[in-house]
């Protein structure tokens, strides 16, 4: 289409203009800055102290271990589904989306449920004689909901990339001698790296800075980053530490973004 | 044997997909009213739910805001991708760029960057800052969605309708639009449902008083949860679940004939 | 003719219930450049893959250099494919890519890299090693997919319409080159195609199949001038294919008018198929021909002129480098030798389908 349609890109790029690119420029000026007005590192630098740090700490270790069973867990089931070759991609996206339209709050509040002493959980393993677990209101069950919630983003992508990988690719891996081990680990793992990333990115960001599922399933006592953030705007109405604490999280969101840009050019790692 | 071991580890996966959803069905049958015992089989809550306003009130704020978003979403989104196709690779870059923001930062810092905004241009906070929020976020998945269709149609059909005898809009509605259809229509599904699930923006740019369902949740974690709750959200998916069904069960009448020749 | 290399007994192979190869029997010999040629669906490129190894026969053996190998997986075969699209690994480089067969052999890097680059001169691609392959055009992707196969020094180089997705001229370029690269490299080469051009350009032996049956195995010659049946006759070139009466050894009535033939052994008075083909339909004058005609059709060719000559009610497709304009009365003469008799066809598969590629 002609350049004559330019004037066709104002209006999404007055709205990003406004409401992407301000809002991010003033948490930048709310975190550089005091109550005064005045330039001021300290919100940034309160990220040392004990409190923030510990929640710093206890987010990053979550978030990786959530990710890393995320990936170990959509890894095999997107290359089973890939396989299946159904000719139904857009219903295996379906089956994975479907859970959203259910309050994403009431489903992780059902692990609640399902995790209690007497929980059917429990209950199942009662009845086969294996033993009880308790990890409600422990770091476990902020864990298992971040996977629970973020599982999906990790599967969607992979599966897209896997599904993408040229059958005769594959043949001609074997074809040339080698064996499913290595052409999983010489071409198939390489060809899904864009996935790979992909999936990283949107397992890893949520629940780097959730502060949903650690209210929900982690009682009241266990703090993270992101509960840190959310109380100070809500409760104690220090915006200037709230903003200045939210750039320290953007500095991991954007090392993760810089990754994903340089992996995953043509975002072929995407969703849908 | 190997089939049989990938069976069983799909079937493990949508179990823990679907128990969470499964248990909020059971418990919205449950006449006890704490969700630790089962009290016996009931659809008192669902006769309870009609006369709860507030969570009708809830309901209604977040179809109008998911219908209202999803839908000035997509007419920006469309209108952008038909625009970025005519630009330079270097302004479409970082336009696209830009358009990842929302995708890959932190919902916490979307939400309160954008109550930062709307604190300082002294706006009210209520629907209004709701909508804006809700069609920023949305606007992304708009665009992944229809971009992919945009790069695969052939601007030679568009050429051809002007050729024809076609205006620059008529080439556009009738040739390019019907080509778009699908990856507009999976947009504005996937802005509805992002809008309707969102908690953490709404959470930030919502005012006093005015609630979502996601909202109204979250300030009833504590007090308990009203099993109406469990009702209304085992009625949504039933239904979503149901209009899925049927329109998945449509094509597939029409794909049987042609398997049959084949 | 070289000793024999690849045998395929009684191979048969459905998918869906669909019969893809029926009892098919093939011996393929050493250093011999096999053209598997037909129409899609005819079952060539299933061969091709059950002899690669990627599927497996429902019935029947492979036998490769006196082995049975019906069950052995393709990374354990001697032999390698060049892939329909080429199916080069886009995460790697050229080089890498040429290397990937042989470092999973363990080979030392010396020897990987003499062999790169004696693969990347083969293909007359020197210095591409450290480009990616998706900047690389079509014919060169082409190239590389072949050096990729060749350095790990197969026995048999299978080949599945590697050229389907290059345009004329580089097609017809690529088929000297595979020529050259054959005698080069002195190995059995197994080729899949659809075009019968180029199966006739590069082949010793061609193998014509339909529906999962093999219709014909010979040399380009024999298949062109000598079709057993109508599939094959219409299928390798233009051709006329007459209903006639076969009346005794050398002797043939075509459309009514007796002509001189050479086969014999057909019988007395039976119907047969002729075919002639449009070369070797003469024009001359009316009085000097077998059979008279009038020309309805002209199209100037380059080579030659195509006609088409409506004569005792069959229309004749006519090449040749004299002109009849359009509506001139002419004659119809054929060399005895240039008449090729077929039997009718015994089951529905032989007959000439409509064809499209």
């Amino acid at each position: 289409m002609t350049s004559k349609n330019k004037w066709l890109s104002t209006p999404y790029v007055l709205w990003s203009v406004m409401f992407i690119i301000i809002p991010l420029c003033m948490i930048f000026y709310y975190g550089l800055t005091d109550k005064t007005g005045s330039f001021t590192l300290e919100n940034i630098t309160a990220i040392a102290t004990a409190e923030h740090a510990k929640a710093l700490w206890l987010s990053l270790l979550l978030s990786l271990v959530s990710t890393v069973i995320c990936f170990l867990l959509a890894y095999p089931l997107a290359m089973i589904l890939s396989n299946m070759k159904v000719n139904q991609h857009s219903f295996i996206i379906l089956i994975f989306i479907l859970p959203m339209w259910m309050n994403f709050l009431l489903r992780t509040l059902a692990w609640q449920t399902l995790l209690e002493k007497s929980g059917v959980i429990n209950s199942v393993l009662n009845f086969l004689h294996l033993p009880n677990i308790n990890i409600i209101n422990t770091p476990y069950a902020i864990i298992l909901g971040m996977v629970y919630n973020f599982l999906p983003f990790m599967v969607l992508p992979l599966y897209n990339v896997l599904s993408k990988i040229d059958e005769n690719v594959l043949n001609a891996s074997r074809d040339l001698g080698a064996n499913s081990i290595h052409t999983f680990f010489r071409i198939i793992l390489p060809l899904s790296i864009p996935g790979i990333i992909s999936g990283i990115t949107m397992v890893f960001v949520p629940a780097l800075t959730t502060f949903v599922i650690s209210t929900l399933l982690g009682g009241s006592k266990i703090l993270l980053i992101g509960n840190v953030i959310e109380q100070e705007f809500t409760q104690a109405s220090n915006w200037h530490l709230g903003s200045g604490l939210s750039i320290v999280l953007m500095i991991f969101i954007i090392l993760n973004m810089i990754a994903s840009a340089v992996f995953d050019k043509e975002g072929e790692g995407s969703m849908l | 044997m190997k089939n049989t071991a990938k069976k069983i580890y799909i079937a493990f996966i949508f179990l823990f997909l679907y128990a969470p959803i499964a248990t909020l069905m059971v418990l919205s049958f449950n006449a006890s009213k704490t969700r630790a015992k089962w009290g016996g089989f009931t659809f008192h809550w669902y006769s309870r739910l009609f006369q709860n306003r507030e969570i009708l009130e809830a309901l209604g704020n977040t179809l109008l805001i998911a219908v209202i978003s999803a839908f000035v979403a997509t007419v920006i989104g469309t209108i952008a991708c038909v625009a970025m196709t005519g630009m330079q690779k270097r302004s479409r870059a970082i336009l696209m760029g830009i358009t990842n923001i929302p995708m890959l930062n932190a919902e916490i810092v979307t939400g309160i960057s954008l109550m930062l905004l709307f604190i300082s241009m002294g706006l009210r906070f209520g629907l209004g800052t709701i909508l804006l929020s809700h069609i920023t976020f949305n606007i992304p998945y708009v665009i992944l969605s229809v971009m992919p269709r945009m790069k695969q149609l052939n601007p030679s059909t568009y050429e051809a309708a002007l050729d024809l005898g076609a205006s620059h809009v008529t080439a556009f509605f009738k040739v390019v639009f019907p080509d778009l259809l699908p990856g507009i229509l999976s947009g504005f599904l996937m802005a509805f449902t992002m809008s309707l699930d969102d908690f953490i923006i709404t959470h930030f740019t919502k005012g006093a008083g005015v609630d979502t369902l996601s909202t109204k949740i979250y300030t009833e974690v504590k007090k308990g949860i009203k099993p109406e709750m469990y009702a209304l959200s085992t009625l949504i998916f039933v239904t979503v679940l149901l209009l899925l069904l049927l329109i998945n069960m449509a094509p597939a009448k029409n794909r049987a004939p042609k398997n049959i020749q084949k | 003719m070289e000793k024999e290399l690849i045998q395929l007994v009684d191979i048969s192979k459905s998918f869906d219930g669909e019969m893809v190869l029926d009892a098919l029997n093939l011996n393929i010999h050493e250093n011999e450049f096999v053209t598997l040629l037909g129409p899609s669906g005819c079952g060539k490129t299933t061969t091709l893959r059950i002899l690669g190894g990627f599927i497996n026969p429902d019935t029947g053996r492979v036998i490769f250099d006196g082995a049975d190998i019906t069950k052995i997986p393709p990374n354990k075969r001697q032999l390698n494919t060049v892939f329909q699209k080429y199916a080069l690994f886009t995460h790697m480089t050229i080089a890498e890519n040429i290397a990937f067969g042989l470092k999973i052999k363990k080979k030392t890097k010396s020897y990987i890299d003499d062999k790169i680059r004696y693969a990347l001169k083969l293909v007359n691609l020197e210095g591409y090693g450290n480009r990616m392959p998706n900047s690389l055009s079509g014919g060169q992707q082409q190239r590389i997919a072949i050096a990729r196969a060749i350095v790990n020094e197969p026995k048999v180089l299978l080949l599945d319409e590697p050229l389907g997705a290059l345009d004329l001229k580089l097609r017809q370029e690529m088929q000297y080159e595979l020529i050259r690269m054959k005698n080069e490299l002195g190995i059995t080469f197994v080729y899949v195609t659809h075009d019968q051009e180029e199966a006739l350009t590069m082949s010793d032996t061609i193998v014509v199949m339909n529906q999962g049956y093999i219709q014909q195995i010979g040399s380009p010659e024999s298949i062109y001038n000598e079709p057993e049946n109508a599939f094959v006759a219409d299928f390798i070139g233009d051709s006329n294919i007459i209903p006639a009466t076969m009346i005794e050894d050398k002797l043939v009535n075509i459309l009514g008018t007796r002509f001189a033939c050479v086969d014999t052994g057909f019988g007395h008075n039976k119907p047969v198929d002729v075919v002639i083909r449009p070369e070797d339909v003469n024009l001359v004058e009316p009085d000097q021909g077998t059979i008279q005609g009038v020309v309805t059709h002209l199209i100037f060719k380059g080579v030659h002129y195509e006609m088409e000559v409506m004569a005792a009610g069959f229309e004749w497709l006519v090449h040749s480098t004299t002109l009849f304009p359009v509506g001139k009365e002419v004659g119809i003469r054929v060399d005895p030798f240039n008449i090729q008799i077929m039997n009718k066809p015994e089951s529905e598969d032989e007959e000439a389908v409509a064809i499209d590629i």
